[in-house]
């Protein structure tokens, strides 16, 4: 399912819905997978009554795995050569996010052609979460 | 942090992909990934972030008979040791930036082994005070010593709770 430079052209979107309603089951499925437990995500009592935050929230890189989908989805998980992010906003339990990736440039680099896409993840209110860039190889 | 050894298995990559909700069959089905272009199962972008598992120091999994900084009986269990966003009101370290570079697909039965180092480091004038940020260059090998991932992990030290 790779894509050909030829397919593709700069300014080519895609829109893809990450998570509807994001569970505490989720954020826990994520410390498990990921092995980062901090209490932040998991532990409403602390992080409301020592860490002073509203409640618990989710891992900024659950957002940054969810938000991959939309490259993988598109270019084939082993084409991607690039992927980055900025975290930018708190994702909280029951956030709805949506990303949106952009083709910003299709190079050519010693015969090998690339796509460069820039990312953006906005929550149910049109909040920005994340953004990013990534680049994955192309077909010719 | 060094990790001396991280296994790709594929019971992980199943167990990561449900957990950022990605059904791609790739991830869960090896006749699917055999007859991929990669030819195996390959781990999802952002994968090698599970190799905490793999880092017996890692700060953030409690450990059996060592106090805790999450709770139990009480509020928190322990002073955290690391910044971890839990000390009460004081600085408060966010993950900020993230960024992985795939030198060559990471695939299961694959076995890397991490080592990081120090990047830079700068501040800037945030609306609550001094922002301090750290970069951590992590480099994961595999059994070839070739680099296949290489990632840029930064952390912002905040004044508090936003």
């Amino acid at each position: 399912m790779s894509i050909s430079a030829s397919d593709l052209k700069v300014g080519d979107s895609k829109e893809l819905q990450l998570v509807d309603d994001l569970t505490r089951t989720q954020i826990v499925m994520y410390a498990g997978a990921s092995g980062d437990y901090n209490p932040l995500h998991s532990d409403e009592k602390f992080a409301r009554e020592v860490a002073g935050y509203p409640g618990i929230f989710a891992h900024g890189m659950l957002t940054m795995g969810m938000t991959g989908r939309i490259v993988t989805d598109w270019f084939d998980v082993a084409r991607v050569t690039k992927y980055g992010v900025r975290f930018v906003r708190q994702v909280w339990p029951g956030a709805t996010l949506t990303a949106t990736a952009v083709v910003d440039a299709i190079r050519d680099e010693d015969g090998v052609h690339y796509a460069d896409v820039s990312i953006t993840t906005v929550d149910q209110d049109g909040t920005t979460v994340l953004t990013g860039t990534a680049t994955a190889r192309l077909d010719p | 942090m060094a990790i001396e050894r991280f296994p790709i298995e594929a019971g992980h990559v199943l167990m990561f992909a449900r957990a950022i909700g990605d059904p791609n069959p790739i991830y869960a089905d090896a006749d699917v990934a055999t007859a991929s272009e990669v030819g195996a199962i390959p781990a999802p972008p952002t994968f090698v972030t599970a190799s905490a598992h793999f880092d017996p120091d890692y700060p953030l999994r409690p450990k059996p008979g060592e106090p805790w900084f999450g709770s139990g009986r009480e509020a928190t269990g322990a002073k955290p040791t690391v910044p971890s966003g839990g000390d009460g009101g004081g600085g408060t370290s966010l993950h900020a930036e993230q960024h992985y570079e795939y030198h060559r697909p990471l695939v299961v039965g694959d076995v890397l082994h991490a080592r990081g180092r120090k990047g830079e480091q700068w501040e800037k004038q945030g609306r609550s005070g001094t922002l301090k940020f750290t970069a951590l260059i992590t480099e994961y090998l595999d059994a070839n010593d070739e680099v296949v991932i290489t990632a840029r992990t930064v952390a912002v030290l905040t004044e508090g709770p936003k």
